[in-house]
């Protein structure tokens, strides 16, 4: 969750080559670190699609007469105050956090990205506007301006991640809009200008697909300071909320019984872990296979 | 030098005035009335309206836009950010001394993260693909994907339940270890990471390999040649990282019921108390700028290379 590794990415630069889907798939899938890391990823996004048959039990369903229960069967990760079975509320957790990464991460990514090819590509009024407004949002340390976000929208998981959503769209711009002012300069911009193409199809149709890469590199970044930044949300009361299972929201209040059930907060914060976790290194692949010299 | 201040000093206003526009906001884009969540319920439908105008001509709602907003500037600049609308207290003396603590939080985990951080980035660019290197990068990606708050909990567990090392709600200095643990420990990762890919770049330029020529110790290339040159990067990077503390020390009051402003803006936002959450917002940015500031003043006095007038 650090504006730091955002910087890093920041550095990367377009990568001058092009690269195919296919390409970048075949690389992906010699690395060891890829491996782990996609399988947990499609593992999690398995059990979010079919979370409903997969659970063996309710994940609302209350049963006080086994609440506290520790790990162990049929309750392979304990049960909650309430008595309901948090491994079935772990997975269907998965469902949340499926939901969350894309839809934070895709209103982050689109309006950042526009900005960004306004700013770099358009008229240079349009540039220092939109940078201007950039610079501001960026002088807020980025959990300040999702907490801005939330105190104006009220507290909701879905207002969590348009929070989470909007606060990431500084840093997309300002990465795209520098990899654009690169590009733009390049030979083949210029043949398209002088073969008579518009502005808006170079802009979309030239200099968007050169700066992909750079794009899908922020993401990496990108997404799992996101996700993070909601299940925090989520954790304080101002994101999901209970009876909820999301993994932030199951966190919650574990602290007080923390002496006596260790396994409440344990289950749904290391799959929140584990999941960043693998994230994080289908991203260190992923950025190691499209810029080989960020490492 | 002091005309480099003063133009950043002087480039700083544009930015605080964002600042407080943003800020500005949170009241102005409230979806409900502020003042009519304020008194929902609580008084009968006469009073209220009574209630509803007085409060609003107090805090200058029945105002347009533009004028709120010149009143909120014009109030903060003199230092009066308001007052509560839950306890009728002026602002200031709310954030006072929580802020205070979350400066201490901040600041103590920030010690913390680069003394780890950066010692760890030394020796991990020093020993390059050995063991050391990658058991230590391995540990800072698993830094890196942790959720703070649940380390928090993870610490607590360890050192107050099982080790019983700590009270459960320790008093005193006490109360800040595993707070500012927590968080330095955390942010310690990504610093760890960058200062051993400055370390690797510096340590694989030529003066490193003149010096090692000449058969100067491993050590003094080390500490006295290599370690300057990469903390430059180190300490632009230390600025932006301020920004992460302040965030993570948010949420981790939470955790420890650590008495920060972080603690009250979420409690704030629950409340609907907008000119709280509104003032925190606005000290937390404003100490982000102001504390960028001084590292950038601080780094182009460490860099003699830094033109002041060109930069």
């Amino acid at each position: 969750m650090s504006s730091l590794d955002l910087t890093e990415a920041g550095r990367a630069e377009a990568p001058r080559r092009q690269v195919g889907l296919r390409w970048v798939l075949r690389q992906l899938l010699r690395k060891r670190s890829s491996q782990i890391g996609g399988s947990i990823v499609l593992l999690i996004v398995f059990c979010a699609v079919f979370a409903p048959e997969l659970t063996p039990y309710d994940p609302f369903r209350v049963d006080v007469l086994n609440r506290l229960k520790p790990p162990g069967p049929p309750h392979w990760f304990g049960t909650d105050e309430l008595g309901r079975d948090i491994f079935s509320r772990v997975l269907y957790g998965t469902r949340y956090f499926v939901l969350v990464s894309l839809i934070s991460v895709s209103i982050a990514g689109s309006f950042g990205v526009l900005l960004g090819l306004v700013a770099g590509a358009g008229s240079s009024l349009a540039d220092s506007f939109v940078m201007r407004v950039v610079d501001v949002l960026l002088a807020f340390p980025y959990i300040l301006l999702v907490l801005a976000v939330v105190a104006i929208l009220g507290p909701s998981l879905w207002t969590a991640m348009i929070a989470v959503g909007v606060a990431g769209i500084p840093g997309y711009a300002r990465v795209v809009r520098s990899n654009v002012l690169a590009v733009r300069q390049e030979p083949y911009v210029e043949a398209m200008r002088a073969l008579g193409a518009g502005p808006l199809r170079i802009m979309v149709g030239t200099i968007l697909p050169n700066v992909a890469s750079s794009i899908v590199i922020y993401t990496s970044f990108a997404m799992p300071i996101a996700v993070l930044a909601a299940s925090a949300l989520s954790f304080i009361g101002l994101g999901a909320q209970p009876p909820m299972p999301e993994w932030g929201a199951m966190v919650v209040g574990a602290r007080t019984f923390l002496r006596t059930a260790w396994w409440v907060p344990a289950a749904p914060g290391l799959t929140i872990f584990v999941a960043i976790f693998a994230i994080n290194l289908l991203g260190n692949a992923l950025r190691d296979v499209l810029d080989p010299r960020s490492r | 030098m002091s005309t480099y201040i003063l133009r950043r000093l002087l480039l700083l206003v544009p930015v605080i005035l964002g600042i407080l526009f943003v800020t500005f906001l949170i009241k102005a884009l409230i979806p409900t009335d502020a003042v009519t969540a304020l008194y929902e319920g609580q008084v009968t439908e006469r009073d209220a309206a009574e209630a509803i105008a007085a409060i609003r001509a107090k805090y200058n709602l029945d105002r347009p836009w533009h004028e709120q907003f010149a009143l909120y500037v014009l109030n903060a600049a003199q230092g009066d950010l308001g007052e509560s609308v839950r306890t009728r207290r002026p602002v200031l003396d709310e954030i006072g001394f929580r802020y205070l603590n979350t400066l201490k939080l901040t600041f103590a985990a920030l010690a913390i993260s680069i003394v780890i951080g950066v010692l760890t980035g030394i020796l991990a660019a020093y020993k390059r693909d050995t063991w050391l290197d990658v058991t230590a990068m391995t540990v800072s990606l698993f830094g890196i994907s942790m959720p703070a708050f649940f380390f928090g909990l993870v610490l607590i567990l360890v050192f107050s339940v099982w080790l019983q090392w700590l009270p459960v709600i320790p008093q005193g200095p006490l109360a800040l270890l595993l707070p500012a643990l927590t968080l330095g420990l955390i942010e310690a990762a990504p610093l760890a990471r960058i200062t051993r890919s400055g370390m690797i770049e510096v340590l694989s330029s030529d003066y490193i390999r003149a010096a090692r020529a000449k058969g100067v110790g491993e050590t003094t290339i080390l500490f006295a040649h290599a370690l300057p040159n990469a903390l430059l990067a180190v300490v632009t990077i230390i600025g932006l990282q301020i920004g992460s503390l302040l965030g993570g020390a948010f949420i981790i009051e939470v955790v420890f019921g650590w008495p920060g402003i972080g603690e009250l803006a979420v409690k704030a936002i629950q409340w609907r108390d907008f000119v709280i959450t509104q003032a925190v917002i606005l000290v937390g940015a404003g100490t982000y700028v102001l504390v960028n500031l001084l590292v950038d003043i601080l780094y182009t006095w460490i860099d003699p290379r830094i033109d002041y007038q060109s930069s």
